[in-house]
């Protein structure tokens, strides 16, 4: 049986992540951990991520850090939100903090204005740059939840784009890494969706 | 492409029974909050709010154990308003599902409170409900009220709403206490001055009967986010036939 570990390091909305995922599920087990030897074992995993990058990251411990970026390199893993941001190179979110650099870019502080409203919040299209199994039976341009005040304006890893005032990257896929800056668990049909294509994936 | 306008059905909750009243009053039993809220998603709402209308100490856990159904079985942003006067009644929230929280009488009596909840949870969780009443006396006047509008703190609702927004309020859920109940229609000079004097995202609320009423808070109000309840409840209109309607007078809503 596929054992998927959302990955609990204090940060995030692992109800919501887990909820959802059981939701779709029909015979994966959905466990939320920070348990080494769980993360080890599993199979897929989920690496939510919410509020400031730096809090995120200080959450993040040695043991758990060195883990997850050993596990992350090898098995199918979903990154949301500030989570994907962290697998990024940097933020320029609280003066600068480094990234876990596993995919391309940078992330950098929405321009607001009078129109342009940050946080970004709120129900946008995700337009499609590329194919992947993760957007199967999902239409082109559908919306998807967002809540964020940065983000990633290019990298090579793009697999979608969404405009806020400016274009920016809204997913992003490397090898077994799906990374997502909006919130499937937030996201109704689309979002199962997508949860439920990242449970069937195989890499 | 743009941040599509949401509509927000509200979810009046009375010791676990969704109800609606005129004017908080003739209190009606509209049925199960978990029912109801999966029948909204179904239907395409773009969020849910939930507000405890009894918020009392006997009733809190009857709450958690409602938002905590709803977040499991409708997936998407779920604020829970009434009640809240703490940073642990936050968590507690947050905690049990909800992705947004509402703080009305204790944002009044504290505004401080406002200001340590956006700092802890991020702006994006904190929602302010002011509850509006306008003045016989100055057309441009609009007072704050609290206690379902039974007491009147004398404030200026355009002064309050730039002040919770300099707090860090992530969202301004208004409404109009001559209007909530009426079905006569959103206050709309009263949306269009807030909305026109802060750069926050504000959800109009009270007063709505008809799916026009819906897009006039958007076009003439100005609001990012239109709520309403009792014509959702009794199957009056669906959400679908809202969007409808929002969407054929070139209103940008998610399908």
């Amino acid at each position: 049986m596929t054992q998927v570990v959302v990955i609990d390091y204090g940060m995030g909305n692992l109800h919501s992540v887990s909820k959802a995922l059981e939701a779709v599920s029909v015979s994966e087990t959905i466990t939320v951990s920070s348990d080494l030897e769980v993360i080890k074992k599993s199979d897929k995993l989920v690496f939510p991520g919410v509020g400031a990058i730096k809090d995120c990251m200080e959450a993040f411990s040695v043991d758990l850090k060195e883990t997850v970026l050993d596990e992350v390199k090898r098995k199918p893993t979903l990154a949301i939100c500030v989570g994907m941001q962290m697998l990024l190179e940097s933020s320029e979110e609280n003066d600068g903090v480094e990234g876990l650099s596993i995919l391309d870019g940078t992330v950098t502080k929405i321009q607001s204005s009078r129109e342009i409203k940050v946080p970004h919040m709120g129900w946008n299209q995700v337009k499609f740059l590329k194919d992947h199994p993760l957007l199967k039976n999902i239409d082109d341009s559908s919306f998807f939840y967002f809540v964020h005040s940065y983000c990633c304006l290019s990298s090579k890893d793009a697999l979608t784009e969404t405009t806020h005032g400016e274009r920016f990257i809204s997913s992003l896929a490397k090898d077994n890494i799906f990374a997502v800056q909006f919130h499937p668990e937030k996201s109704q049909t689309a979002g199962l969706e997508l949860y439920k294509n990242f449970l069937d994936w195989s890499v | 492409m743009a941040v599509a306008k949401r509509i927000i059905p509200c979810l009046d909750v009375d010791k676990g029974r969704v109800v609606k009243g005129v004017n908080f009053l003739n209190i009606r039993d509209a049925g199960d909050p978990v029912e109801i809220a999966k029948r909204y998603d179904k239907e395409g709402a773009d969020e849910i709010t939930m507000l405890d209308i009894t918020a009392s100490h006997e009733t809190r856990e009857t709450t958690y154990k409602t938002v905590e159904s709803i977040a499991s079985q409708v997936f998407i942003p779920l604020t829970v308003g009434g009640g809240v006067r703490s940073i642990d009644d936050i968590k507690r929230l947050l905690r049990s599902g909800a992705d947004k929280v509402s703080i009305n009488t204790s944002a009044v009596e504290n505004p401080d409170f406002v200001k340590e909840a956006a700092d802890k949870f991020g702006s994006q969780c904190i929602v302010v409900a002011v509850d509006a009443k306008a003045s016989s006396k100055s057309k441009d006047f609009w007072e704050v009220v609290t206690y379902g509008g039974r007491n009147r703190t004398g404030m200026d609702v355009l002064g309050w709403t730039q002040q919770v927004a300099d707090y860090g309020a992530g969202e301004i859920l208004l409404t109009s206490m001559d209007r909530d109940g009426t079905k006569e229609g959103f206050d709309n000079d009263l949306v269009f001055r807030v909305a026109n004097g802060i750069s926050l995202p504000v959800i109009a609320s009270g007063g709505v009967g008809n799916l026009d009423h819906l897009i006039d808070g958007i076009k003439v109000g100005g609001a990012e986010a239109v709520l309403a309840a009792s014509i959702f409840h009794f199957s009056e209109y669906t959400i679908k036939e809202a969007k409808e309607a929002m969407r054929a007078s070139g209103i940008e809503v998610r399908f």
